[in-house]
């Protein structure tokens, strides 16, 4: 289904769920949402994120020991979505999670819960049949990451089987707070815009107005986590206020 | 894996399948085999602890005589080489007992390239020898302390590195785990243990053994000597974890008997893991068996029935250690010395007239500081 990206660029806020706890996650989202966030990608925990700097490590320490997982992650989900209508809503996690709960099943119980679209960080497109067929079924997004270290012929690949939008990670490296976003990711957006039409999203080390507005110059949407991620982790009991604060000095709003 | 390192993982399997037909690369790799790492090792009949034992006659195959004291040296030298030639000339490794750390570090002293090794913190104070000896060597130690702070906080970390540095750096991997191309290429570089011991129990007997065993945490050593054997149909292939302290979760790295099927740094294979699908806990008194997943070609072995896959406790592997050292003078690695508590167990249910091969994949002086902690020497 089609994401709609109106400003330049949209905003795409992660926050990793249940850090601390699933009912501060619902108001981070609301307040995300409330700040002008176009999608949300609802971040599933994993015990070992390996595409994650620190920032992200943390929060998902902190989510697991909170008892967060993919199930729950999916019923918050359904809730906000009761609420939010025209918000896009990700899920955002690791495989291993999902190939418990089974694709199938995972795939039916997101489309339930009014999901649009699935990131899935550590599955590669040769390695995607069976999730794509699934997600197909369900009138899911499969949404996939393309980095600067991507070939043309993978970015093809992956653009062919894309819907949504395409995540372009804007350096070789993990997710966390950068103080420049490097010449790869403008290199990158180009490159992917010459094998889709679908919109893209820039994301990795975002984290002030600067950059986010650096960003809209090519990009269609600016993915912010960790900063986000941060902000959460240093606000204990105002975070929804804190991030909402954090986003208004960051996003400009040019419809 | 993530779409970063896809085309790195291209780029080396490109680089392996055209030096698999290099002749020249399989003579370089040879020699530094043979002359600095001291192949071929010897297949040594055990007779006092066959004696003992009263059934089978066992013979040890001494990878803890390799350079290093481990077999890990053989894939080393191997993937080193192939760095070489891809130009890459900084090397990262992740080591849970240290062995494959050293090997890293000795072959990044040898070809002169720069080496970081990730190590849990946990495993740095449980195997202290083997961070020296990486030291010594010259490379750089750095300590996980996410997580269990054992093997797969340390695989999490250089996996980080390796995205973040992929242009500049070759992960040399220690085991048959992670994404295609390594479970196969760590496996092909270990085939030469198998290949040996084939031929010299051929040589010395005039037959095939009858089973041959070996300790499995990712699985390299297991892998290197079953792999010759796997088309001799009649000979028992058994693979031996790490049965640790229990059968609850979180006690043990018994893949086999505690896992299902999942992903994990790349792998599709059986892993421990809850209900949620969160890898689980592990624990061992072997540093090097102590993992959650396990080598993919050894799920396919066990599900088509050709090897199995039995646990051994830690308590039967520190009591192994004890009677190979007085039985026939060797000390083996703790990670060995599953295998060694199995071949306890089975030689003496077998008839005196078949044949044990054991893989004695390291020797045990790292070990020391657990062996004292643990046993009560007269």
């Amino acid at each position: 289904m089609p994401f709609h990206f109106q400003a330049k660029p949209s905003l795409v806020a992660y926050v990793t769920c249940g850090d601390p706890d699933l009912a501060t996650t619902r108001e981070v989202i609301f307040a995300l949402i409330e700040a002008g966030a176009a999608v949300i990608e609802l971040g599933v925990p994993f015990s070992d994120p390996l595409a994650d700097g620190p920032v992200i490590q943390r929060a998902s320490e902190r989510a697991l020991k909170a008892g967060t997982t993919l199930e729950n992650v999916l019923k918050l989900a359904a809730e906000i979505r009761v609420e939010a209508q025209s918000t896009g809503l990700i899920i955002f996690s690791y495989l291993n999670p999902i190939l418990r709960m089974g694709l199938e099943k995972f795939c039916k119980v997101a489309r339930h819960a009014g999901i649009d679209g699935v990131l899935v960080t550590d599955l590669p497109v040769e390695e995607a049949a069976m999730y794509l067929r699934e997600m197909k079924k369900n009138d899911l997004a499969p949404i996939f990451l393309t980095a600067p270290t991507s070939t043309d012929e993978r970015l093809k690949k992956i653009a062919q089987v894309s819907s949504g939008f395409v995540y372009a990670v804007s350096r070789t490296g993990v997710t966390g707070a950068q103080r420049q976003l490097p010449e790869d990711s403008q290199k990158l957006v180009k490159r992917i815009r010459r094998f889709t039409k679908l919109p893209i999203a820039v994301g990795f080390g975002i984290s002030d107005a600067e950059q986010f507005r650096a960003v809209g110059k090519y990009g269609d949407a600016a993915v912010i986590g960790s900063a986000i991620v941060q902000v959460i982790e240093r606000n204990k009991r105002n975070e929804a206020r804190a991030v909402k604060e954090f986003i208004g000095k960051l996003v400009i709003r040019n419809e | 894996m993530p779409e970063t390192l896809m085309a790195a993982l291209e780029e080396l399997e490109k680089a392996y399948e055209k030096a698999k037909k290099d002749k020249k690369f399989q003579a370089r790799l040879a020699d530094l085999l043979r002359n600095f790492a001291g192949r071929p090792t010897p297949l040594f009949c055990a007779k006092r602890l066959t004696e003992k034992l009263g059934g089978a006659k066992i013979y040890l195959k001494r990878e803890d005589l390799l350079h290093t004291g481990a077999h890990k040296i053989n894939n080393c030298i191997g993937q080193a080489l192939l760095a070489e030639r891809m130009g890459k000339r900084r090397i990262i490794a992740e080591t849970g007992a240290g062995q494959h750390g050293v090997a890293t570090a000795t072959v990044c002293a040898l070809l002169g390239f720069e080496c970081v090794v990730y190590m849990g913190t946990e495993d740095m104070r449980r195997q202290e020898l083997n961070v020296f000896r990486m030291r010594l060597l010259g490379a750089e130690v750095r300590g996980v302390d996410s997580g269990s702070r054992t093997l797969k906080d340390a695989i999490n970390e250089a996996m980080r590195d390796w995205v973040t540095n992929v242009r500049t750096t070759h992960y040399l991997l220690g085991s048959v785990l992670g994404a295609h191309p390594y479970p196969t290429m760590v496996r092909d570089f270990h085939r030469v243990i198998g290949r040996e011991a084939r031929a010299q129990i051929l040589k010395v007997e005039g037959r095939l053994p009858t089973t041959v065993i070996a300790c499995v945490g990712g699985g390299s050593n297991s892998i290197g000597i079953f792999f010759e054997f796997i088309k001799d149909k009649k000979v028992r292939l058994i693979g031996v974890e790490a049965g640790g302290r229990g059968e609850t979760l979180g006690d043990h790295a018994a893949r086999f008997r505690g896992g299902s099927p999942g992903v994990l740094q790349g792998t599709y294979s059986y892993v421990l893991q809850d209900a949620a699908g969160q890898i689980a806990l592990t624990h061992s008194v072997s540093a090097g068996l102590d993992y959650p997943s396990i080598g993919p070609e050894h799920a396919w072995l066990k599900d088509t029935g050709r090897a199995e896959y039995v646990p051994a406790s830690d308590a039967e592997a520190l009591e192994a250690t004890t009677v190979l050292a007085r039985t026939e003078g060797i000390i083996p690695a703790l990670e060995s010395a599953h295998a060694v508590a199995e071949t306890i167990k089975r030689a003496p249910k077998m008839k005196k007239s078949e044949i044990l091969v054991v893989n004695v994949s390291g020797r045990g002086d790292k070990d020391v500081g657990i062996l004292r902690e643990n046993l009560s020497l007269g």
